[in-house]
């Protein structure tokens, strides 16, 4: 249904992202409270919470500097981690790229999974009518504001947590929390078993290069799967079999 | 890592995000993703992710030799059925923490 006003497109933006933004705030807290008991200052985890603008990628520079990776390291993996927005942007484009660029680069700053997920397939089929913009608006502002005040809030809840908790098992946590909603069929399962276990076999070599070496075989694994499953649904008879056996 | 060279990596790194974001917002009707990357973008969560949860999971310490009795690994397990069964962030680190804490606590 098209909205009669951009304030109206905005409020519904806003009050729809509200269920997904509660769902990224205990993230937002692990975050806040990992970058403080791993030594980060005040300003250096907020400097660091505004530029990403990207949870995951935070959690994994921040494992990556206890663990003394190498600065290209941590770039080539956060923005490997965060080549997903390459897709999103493609896929907004049609509906944000006519406007102005003051309009245009906070939104594309504030795009966030959660933003993407509710706008992607509204705007394609048009039911926002010509407040499209004001209803991604009121999604994405409000993602950051709950993103950012939880890592805050996580910042000074870490300035009291003694170590003895272990909280440093919250990130492989988070993470496996996003992991396994990302494992839909029988490739992307064959992509996480590549990538996790050759990541755990190349541990040892330096820099932390046994991620990207683990991440690009999973890729790989992945198309792979999806090229042979292409080839079965050609035959549909020999694919019943595999299926069965599977 | 000096204070400077934190700051010019994150710098990079905040960039380097924006510019990814901003990509084909900006140059629509210039830029076309090949077939062959989008495809594979579609497996880059999944194989980062088993990237980083397994050799976090496994080795608790980087230098250590690999361990049966740690016990971050049932822990694990148990989160990820968690995970699978509820889709609950709150829910996995809820009781992926606690199983851990109780291990831990009485030896297991």
């Amino acid at each position: 249904m098209p909205y009669p006003s951009a304030t109206q497109a905005f409020r519904q933006g806003a009050h729809s992202v509200l269920p997904l933004t509660s769902g990224v705030v205990p993230f937002g807290l692990i975050t806040g409270v990992t970058a403080i008991g791993m030594g980060l200052s005040p300003a250096d985890a907020i400097g660091m919470t505004l530029l990403f603008y990207s949870g995951s990628a935070q959690m994994v520079v921040m494992q990556l500097m206890q663990s003394g990776a190498l600065p290209v390291t941590m770039v080539v993996t956060a923005l490997v981690i965060n080549l997903r927005f390459l897709m999103y942007s493609a896929s907004l484009a049609p509906h944000l790229s006519h406007l102005p660029r003051r309009h245009k680069w906070p939104m594309a700053y504030l795009l966030s999974d959660q933003s993407f997920a509710l706008c992607s397939l509204k705007m394609s089929s048009g039911e926002l009518g010509r407040f499209a913009f004001h209803y991604y608006a009121g999604t994405a502002i409000t993602m950051w504001f709950g993103w950012n005040l939880s890592v805050l809030a996580g910042m000074y809840l870490g300035a009291g947590i003694p170590e003895d908790w272990s909280l440093g098992f919250a990130i492989p946590l988070s993470f496996l929390a996003l992991l396994i909603p990302s494992i839909r069929n029988r490739a992307t399962l064959g992509a996480a078993l590549t990538g996790g276990v050759l990541a755990v076999l190349a541990v040892g070599l330096p820099y932390n290069l046994g991620l990207l070496a683990g991440a690009l075989g999973g890729i790989i694994a992945g198309l792979t799967l999806e090229n042979l499953q292409k080839t079965k649904a050609v035959q549909p008879v020999a694919d019943e079999h595999i299926e069965q056996d599977a | 890592m000096s204070e400077m060279s934190q700051w010019i990596t994150f710098l990079l790194i905040g960039l380097g995000t924006f510019a990814v974001r901003l990509s084909f917002i900006e140059f629509y009707t210039v830029l076309r993703i090949p077939p062959l990357f989008r495809r594979a973008l579609a497996y880059v969560p999944a194989s980062v992710l088993a990237a980083l949860v397994l050799p976090a999971v496994v080795f608790p310490d980087r230098h250590a030799d690999f361990d049966w009795m740690n016990p971050q690994i049932p822990a694990a397990i148990l989160a990820g059925l968690v995970a699978w069964r509820t889709r609950s962030t709150l829910l996995t680190l809820g009781v992926g923490m606690g199983a851990l804490w109780a291990l831990k606590h009485w030896g297991l």
